[in-house]
């Protein structure tokens, strides 16, 4: 019965707006525009917003880092990194079990000359690491070569990429595919060229690097293990490599600890550590938990009960992921300040006309209440009008705006991403629109007196 | 056992500080199938009266039996009520909306009816009518393609929707020409006679007036003469 009575209503409010054309039209524009300027905008809004977002994970605002903690003997602080309890197995571990976690790579450092033929250079950085260090880094697109594989890794294979700057200076300008150049005095083969990447925040040149798998840096060009990322130049080199040609070369940074004092402080058999782990987030936001999940599995594996004793410590980019965050709710905030106002605007458009359309249609109003129609029929078939005429716009708006969106993705190659929400929202916020905007024109209309508007001309 | 009934109506509107009595205390009866004119000069107060009589206003004092059952102090919901089932109105400038089928402005009155018609009922009632005043090859036009004598048809027909005690008719004729206005005068009386409804026109032409079996002459807010009159039919 309800159902029936709403379905009459519908229906002569349709028809209503059928009589009409080219009111109708005109009423619905200032809808179709606002909510069609609302979904290009949230279209554009959110594509920018992610590619912003990307570009600065690309910077590495996701990358988390897991630094080994200080080691203290006798009273005496080593410094940050001086704990030697990271292991490659904790970073396997953690790429297993932290499911916030999108990728993980163990990291060894080193530090010293490279040669090829007549030509010498001391790169920012060396290396080692597995594959994964690309991922972490979003450094996945290689000029030229691969990558080398996990197979490489396990083997210790001299292999390594290179970057931009070192493809420059050492081999200026013919291909480092396949060539041998030495790396602390050990022979690798170039097998890949990675693509540039300029400059970090701190205005290091990230291209000015070698890249090896870890076990190779670590055993066989002699990396040391206990070097943090704080200390510089003079790496201490404590693991006995086969090719070390000149020991002594660099000075011990550490006391070498008495007999008395190893008595003291008896160490568990040596097993193999890295320098650091770098992770990365999956994304953003999801940084936190991606936190949490490692200082817990790393307690977990380090067997530590007490926070304080953590003997490793996880830094994130605090700075680069603010701005990040700031951008994305910056934007947001600009976007929602646009629509609302396109909407509003939309809506005092379709009130006027609205009002309009009610004198317009002052006998129409008469007749409806001579034959019987009651003031609720009238305000009921009005505001019904209006909230018809608002949800039509909003869908053509809506076809409109994606279509906009679009073009501009398709002319103009501006990242669009379709948003669903927005779409959700629009058509709600088109029907309250006109429910809120039309209410008032409807409720004059139902207040007519029908001796007074049959008389009206 | 009158169908209208009056008791004494007063009509005053109120403008600012000034009272303007319209109704000055009118008794009136009409029965059942009685064709009516209401006549009167511009300001005698028969527009007041048929505004009253077809329930879109209310009288200052007074009774008014419709069918038995009083009415003057109705609300405004319940008037819109009796309107819809009790009541036909007919205008002098027909009323019809713009661009919408005959057919539709027929049924348009039944969207307000309470009670549930089925949209087949609503259609096969409406195309009944309008073939009843002679359009039933015209039910899909709109009011601009048809003639002023078939638009106050058209208008008549959607009166008759409901199957009203009382049809009202406000100068039914004034905006047709002289042909026309026999030719829906003679439909109105035919729908007395054959069908039994009562009419009641409202009008100053006694050209019109003498068609029906009645006058009731209104002067100044009073009746003047209400009797039964004997050149109703030609």
């Amino acid at each position: 019965m309800r159902l029936f009575r709403l379905m009459r209503i519908l229906r002569t409010a349709l028809r209503a707006i059928r009589r009409n054309p080219m009111r109708t039209a005109l009423t619905m524009l200032g809808i179709i525009i606002g909510v069609g300027a609302v979904i290009a905008m949230m279209e554009i809004g959110t594509g920018s917003s992610n590619a912003i977002a990307k570009t600065i994970a690309r910077m590495g605002a996701n990358t988390l880092l897991v630094l080994p903690g200080a080691a203290t003997s006798g009273g005496i602080g080593f410094g940050a990194g001086s704990s030697m309890t990271l292991t490659p197995q904790d970073c396997d571990a953690i790429i297993r079990d932290c499911p916030a976690v999108k990728s993980a790579a163990p990291l060894v450092r080193a530090r010293g000359q490279i040669v090829y033929q007549d030509r010498n250079w001391v790169p920012m950085s060396i290396y080692g690491t597995t594959e994964n260090y690309l991922n972490v880094r979003d450094w996945t697109d290689m000029a030229q070569g691969d990558v080398f594989t996990d197979k490489d890794v396990r083997n210790s294979t001299k292999v390594c990429i290179i970057g931009q700057t070192i493809a420059r200076e050492l081999f200026q300008g013919s291909s480092p595919i396949g060539k041998e150049m030495r790396v602390l005095n050990i022979s690798f083969k170039v097998v890949g060229v990675l693509s540039s990447k300029g400059a970090n925040m701190m205005g290091m040149d990230q291209d000015d690097i070698v890249i090896a798998p870890w076990t190779t840096i670590k055993f066989r060009v002699g990396a040391s293990s206990s070097t943090s990322s704080g200390t510089s130049s003079s790496t201490t080199s404590t693991a006995s490599s086969p090719s070390q040609l000149y020991p002594n070369s660099q000075t011990s940074l550490y006391p070498v600890p008495s007999d008395t004092q190893t008595a003291d402080n008896p160490k568990p058999v040596r097993f193999t550590n890295v320098d650091q782990i770098v992770a990365a987030a999956n994304s953003a936001a999801e940084i936190p938990q991606a936190i949490d999940q490692m200082t817990a599995l790393l307690r977990e594996r380090h067997r530590i009960r007490n926070p304080k004793d953590d003997d490793f410590n996880i830094r994130n980019m605090t700075e680069m992921t603010n701005a990040l965050s700031s951008t994305t709710t910056l934007m947001t905030k600009l976007l929602l300040a646009v629509a609302l106002i396109s909407l509003i605007v939309g809506g005092v458009g379709i009130m006027n006309i609205m009002l309009v359309s009610v004198t317009e249609r002052t006998r129409e109003i008469g007749l409806r209440m001579a034959v019987g129609a009651r003031a609720k029929d009238i305000l009921r078939q009005f505001l019904i009008e209006a909230v018809v005429l608002c949800l039509a716009g909003g869908i053509l708006g809506i076809i409109l705006g994606c279509g906009g969106s679009y073009l501009i993705t398709r002319f103009l190659r501006w990242p669009t991403e379709t948003s669903v929400p927005a779409i959700v929202a629009s058509v709600i916020v088109s029907a309250s629109v006109g429910i809120v905007f039309g209410y008032y024109p409807a409720w004059k209309a139902s207040r007519l007196d029908p001796i007074e508007a049959l008389r009206y001309e | 056992m009158e169908l209208i009934e009056l008791k004494n109506i007063y009509k005053t509107y109120y403008m600012g500080d000034i009272d303007v009595p319209v109704l000055k205390g009118i008794t009136l009866s009409i029965s059942k199938g009685e064709f009516v004119a209401l006549m009167g000069a511009s300001g005698s107060g028969k527009s007041t009266l048929m505004n009253i009589l077809g329930c879109l206003d209310h009288p200052t004092s007074g009774e008014y039996w419709l069918e038995e059952r009083e009415i003057s102090r109705v609300s405004a919901d319940e008037r819109a009520n009796l309107r819809n089932h009790k009541i036909g109105f007919v205008f002098q400038n027909f009323n019809l909306l713009a661009r919408t089928s005959a057919l539709e402005n027929v049924m348009m009155p039944l969207s307000y009816t309470h009670e549930h018609v089925s949209d087949k009922e609503v259609k096969h009632r409406a195309e009944e009518l309008l073939k009843r005043v002679g359009l039933g090859d015209r039910l899909h036009y709109e009011p601009s393609k048809l003639s002023g004598g078939q638009q106050q048809r058209v208008a008549v027909a959607r009166a008759l929707i409901n199957r009203p005690s009382v049809l009202f008719a406000d100068e039914p004729t004034g905006n047709l020409d002289s042909k026309t206005s026999e030719e829906v005068l003679a439909m109105f009386k035919q729908l007395n006679v054959e069908e039994g409804i009562t009419v009641i026109i409202v009008t100053h032409d006694p050209n019109v007036a003498r068609h029906t079996q009645r006058q009731i002459h209104i002067h100044d807010g009073l009746i003047a003469n209400g009797q039964t009159s004997q050149g109703g039919s030609q």
